[in-house]
C-alpha cells in the first residue's frame, strides 16, 4: 500500500527526515511514535502533500506509484487522508458544503458520478452516527467554534465518509478526554478493512489500547530507529524516549 | 481670490463642461434649482476634476483616470427602452419584487411598477418633478455639508437631468423588495442621475439599487440617491455596481437617518473599469442603528473606490462598518472610512473594519479608516487587514481533494457572503451572493501560489 523509501525531507533549509524508510501493507495498522522534534508530524505532511517541505531524496510510493510530484487533492482522490492534529477553523463554509464539495471532487477525479442528495445525506447521516456527532453541527461553518474533540470526531467523520485507503492519523489522540478517545478510536476501528491501512502517529502508549497496532516504530532524528510489535509502546511507556533522544544527538 | 481657472483641461472636463452648457437651459428644476445647479457648476469649473492632491479623492485621481465622458444620453422610446432592458441582464435572479426602471438616466414609469407601489402606499414619479417642486426641489439638491462640495456630487447637482422620487408614507410595510435599476444601453453616452426616497415615520422597506450596462461601451454614469429616513422607520438599500467592463461610475449616496431609525447600507461592486461609490451618512437623530456593508470584487485593470463618511451628529447611536474586498489581476481597489462623532453625539457606539484579500502580486488594496471624535464619551473602534488567501485553510481543502480553484471559489465566496449576510435579509442576500458566485465562477482559474 505504502512504501516509503530514504526519505529526506528539509524545511527552509533544516533537515527534518534523513533517510526514513517505511512499508505498510494492505490492511495494517502502523503506529509511529518518537520524541518531539522527531520529525512525525512532517511526515505526515508530507504524505498529504503540502508544499512547504522540500523532499530532497527517496520517494514515496503509494500503490506502486510514487507520489511525490501529486498535488495534494490528487493524493486525496487516490484514497490518502491526513487527520490533522490541528484542525483548520473555516469560518464562513458550512460543514455539509465542505464534504459534499470534497466528496464529489474525488469522485469527479475517480471518474464516479456525484452523489444525490438524499444518497449523500444518507452516508453523512451513517458517517454521523458512527462518531456519536449532532448533524446540527455540520450544518455550521467547519470547525468553527468546535471544542478539541469535536475537532477531532469531526476529522474521523470525514475520513468514514471519504472512505480513504490510506489513514494517517496525526495526534488524533491530543486534546482528547477519556470518552472522546473511546468514540474516536471506536470510529477508526469500525474503519478497519483489509483494503484500508492505516498510520497512527502518536506520543503516548495509550491510544494504542484503543487502536491496536499491527507494528509499532520509533522515530527519531528523522529516521525509523526501531520497529517491533504492540508491545514496544509499552516498552517506550515504562522507559520513555531517552534512548532515542540520546541517538539524535 | 483667485478669479482665473486653470487652462489647460482635459477631454474628460471639456466634455463636462460642453454637456452643462449645451443643457443648462433644458435642465429639468425651479429657478432656486437653477441657482444651484450653477452653484455646484461653478465648483467644478473652479477646479475641475479632483486629482491626488484632494485628499477625499488621493486614491482616485478623476483627473487622471476619467479619460472619456461621452455626451449626455437621449432619452429613449418607451418601446425601444423595453427593448433595451429586455437585453439587460437580471442580476437578481429569481428575487420576487417592483421594479422601478431607469434607461440611460432616463425614468421610465411606463416599464415600472407603479401601480402596485401606490396600492402599498408609496408614491413614484420622476425626479424632473421634484426638482421643479417648491420645497423639495431645494431639499434634494441642497444636501448636508458633508456631501454638497464633494467633486461628484456637485457634478450631479449641476447635470442630474432625471431619476426617480419615492415617498413612503408613514407607517407602510412594504411587501417585495423595491428595485431600482439603471440601465445602460449599448451607446456611447453619460447619464447623470439623482433619485430621492423620503420614508415616512415607522415605515420599512428594502431597495435593491442596480447599474448595469452592456460590455465592451464606453459610458459614464454619475448616479446620486438622496435619501431621508424618517423616526423610527426601517430601511434596507444594497446597492449592486455591475456596470460594463468599459464604463465609469460615480456614485454617491446621501442619506439623512432620523431618531431611533434603522438603516442597512450594502454595496456590492464588481463592474465598471473605474468606479466610486461614495456614501455620506447623517445621524440626525437619538438612539439610530446604522449598519454599512460592502463587498467588492475586481479583477482585470479594474479600479473601484468605495469610500464612506458616516457623521454621528445625534447621542446614542449605534453604528457597524464592515467590508470585505477581493482583488485579482492587476486591479486597484480603496476603501476609505471616515466616522465623525460630534461634540453632543455622547454615548455613541461604532465600529468599523475592513478586510482585504489579494488575489494576485499586482493587485493592490488600499484601504484608510479614520475616526473622527469630539464627544469624550463613546466607544469607537475601527481595524483594516490586508493579505493573502490564508494557506492553512487552503491546505486542508486540497488534503481532502478539492482542487485549488474550487477551494480558493468556496473560501471567497464565504468571505465576501460575511459582508453581504450582515444585510440580514435572506432573499435579497441570496440574490447578492448569486452575484459573487457568478464573479467567482468567471474568475480565471488562480496561478499556484508560490
Amino acid at each position: 500500500m505504502l512504501e516509503i523509501k530514504n526519505l529526506h525531507v528539509e524545511i527552509d533549509g533544516k533537515k527534518i527526515l534523513r533517510g526514513l524508510d517505511l512499508s505498510i501493507g494492505s490492511g495494517e495498522v502502523h503506529a509511529i511514535m518518537g520524541p518531539n522534534g522527531s520529525g512525525k508530524s512532517t511526515l505526515a505532511y508530507v504524505l498529504a502533500g503540502k508544499d512547504d517541505y522540500e523532499v530532497t531524496g527517496g520517494d514515496i510510493l503509494f500503490e506502486g506509484e510514487s507520489i511525490l510530484e501529486m498535488e495534494p487533492a490528487e493524493r486525496a482522490a487516490k484514497g490518502v487522508f491526513l487527520a490533522f492534529q490541528y484542525p483548520v477553523e473555516i469560518p464562513g463554509v458550512a460543514g455539509m458544503t465542505f464534504l459534499k464539495a470534497a466528496l464529489n471532487a474525488q469522485r469527479k477525479a475517480r471518474g464516479e458520478a456525484e452523489l444525490t442528495t438524499p444518497d449523500f445525506i444518507r452516508r453523512v447521516r451513517q458517517a454521523a452516527d458512527l462518531l456519536q456527532m449532532d448533524q446540527e453541527m455540520l450544518r455550521r461553518p467547519v470547525n468553527t467554534g468546535f471544542s478539541g474533540g469535536e475537532k477531532k470526531r469531526n476529522e474521523i467523520l470525514q475520513m468514514a465518509l471519504l472512505e480513504p485507503k490510506l489513514c494517517i492519523l496525526d495526534e488524533t489522540d491530543s486534546g482528547l478526554d477519556i470518552d472522546a478517545l473511546r468514540i474516536v478510536s471506536e470510529g477508526v476501528n469500525a474503519l478497519r478493512s483489509p483494503a484500508r491501512s492505516t498510520l497512527v502517529i502518536t506520543h503516548y502508549q495509550r491510544l494504542l489500547n484503543y487502536i491496536v497496532p499491527d507494528k509499532v516504530h520509533v522515530m527519531s532524528a528523522g529516521r525509523i530507529v526501531r520497529t517491533g510489535g504492540k508491545e514496544l509502546a509499552l516498552e517506550l511507556e515504562a522507559r520513555g524516549y531517552a534512548d532515542y533522544a540520546a541517538d539524535a544527538a | 481670490m483667485s478669479a482665473e481657472p486653470r487652462v489647460l483641461r482635459t477631454d474628460a472636463e471639456t466634455a463636462l463642461i460642453a454637456a452643462y452648457e449645451g443643457a443648462r437651459d433644458t435642465l429639468p428644476g425651479n429657478a432656486e434649482v437653477q441657482g444651484l445647479r450653477a452653484e455646484a457648476f461653478a465648483r467644478f469649473r473652479a477646479s475641475g476634476l479632483p486629482h491626488r492632491r484632494v485628499e477625499e479623492w488621493k486614491y482616485t485621481d478623476l483627473r487622471a483616470l476619467l479619460r472619456e465622458v461621452p455626451p449626455l444620453a437621449a432619452r429613449l422610446s418607451e418601446k425601444d427602452a423595453a427593448a433595451a432592458l429586455a437585453l439587460a441582464p437580471d442580476r437578481l435572479g429569481g428575487l420576487e419584487r417592483y421594479r422601478l426602471i431607469l434607461v440611460d438616466g432616463h425614468f421610465m414609469p411606463g416599464l415600472s411598477d407603479l401601480g402596485p407601489l401606490l396600492l402599498e402606499g408609496v408614491e413614484v414619479e420622476g425626479a424632473g418633478l421634484l426638482f421643479a417642486s417648491q420645497s423639495a426641489g431645494k431639499v434634494v439638491m441642497t444636501l448636508p455639508d458633508i456631501a454638497r462640495t464633494d467633486a461628484a456630487v456637485s457634478l450631479n447637482t449641476a447635470l442630474a437631468g432625471d431619476g426617480v422620487a419615492i415617498v413612503v408614507r408613514p407607517g407602510v410595510q412594504l411587501s417585495r423588495p423595491l428595485e431600482i435599476l439603471h440601465v445602460s444601453t449599448g451607446v456611447e453616452a453619460s447619464a447623470f442621475t439623482r433619485d430621492a426616497l423620503i420614508v415616512g415615520a415607522g415605515a420599512a422597506l428594502r431597495v435593491v439599487e442596480v447599474h448595469v450596462g452592456r460590455d465592451g461601451v464606453i459610458g459614464h454614469a454619475n448616479s446620486l440617491a438622496y435619501v431621508d429616513v424618517g423616526a423610527d422607520a426601517r430601511l434596507d438599500w444594497s446597492k449592486l455596481q455591475a456596470a460594463g467592463d468599459r464604463a465609469s461610475h460615480l456614485g454617491s449616496l446621501v442619506a439623512t437617518v432620523g431618531a431611533g431609525a434603522r438603516f442597512n447600507h450594502l454595496t456590492v461592486t464588481a463592474g465598471a473599469s473605474l468606479s466610486r461609490s461614495q456614501s455620506f451618512v447623517t445621524i440626525a437623530g437619538e438612539g439610530a442603528e446604522i449598519n454599512l456593508n460592502g463587498a467588492t470584487m475586481i479583477g482585470g485593470d479594474q479600479h473601484a473606490d468605495v469610500t464612506l463618511v458616516l457623521n454621528h451628529a445625534k447621542p446614542g447611536s449605534r453604528s457597524r462598518v464592515l467590508f470585505k474586498n477581493v482583488a485579482d489581476g492587476s486591479a486597484d481597489g480603496v476603501f476609505q472610512g471616515k466616522i465623525i462623532v460630534a461634540q453632543e453625539a455622547q454615548k455613541t457606539d461604532g465600529k468599523m473594519m475592513a478586510k482585504q484579500l489579494l488575489l494576485s502580486d499586482d493587485a493592490a488594496f488600499v484601504s484608510k479608516p479614520e475616526l473622527e471624535i469630539y464627544a469624550d464619551d463613546v466607544q469607537c473602534g475601527h481595524g483594516s487587514t490586508s493579505g493573502r488567501i490564508d494557506e492553512a485553510m487552503l491546505f486542508y481543502f486540497l488534503s481532502r481533494g478539492i482542487p485549488r480553484p474550487d477551494a480558493e471559489r468556496l473560501l471567497l465566496q464565504a468571505f465576501l457572503a460575511d459582508a453581504v449576510e450582515a444585510i440580514g435579509d435572506e432573499e435579497v442576500g441570496a440574490a447578492l451572493e448569486g452575484v459573487i458566485e457568478d464573479w467567482l465562477s468567471r474568475r480565471a482559474p488562480a496561478e499556484k501560489a508560490q
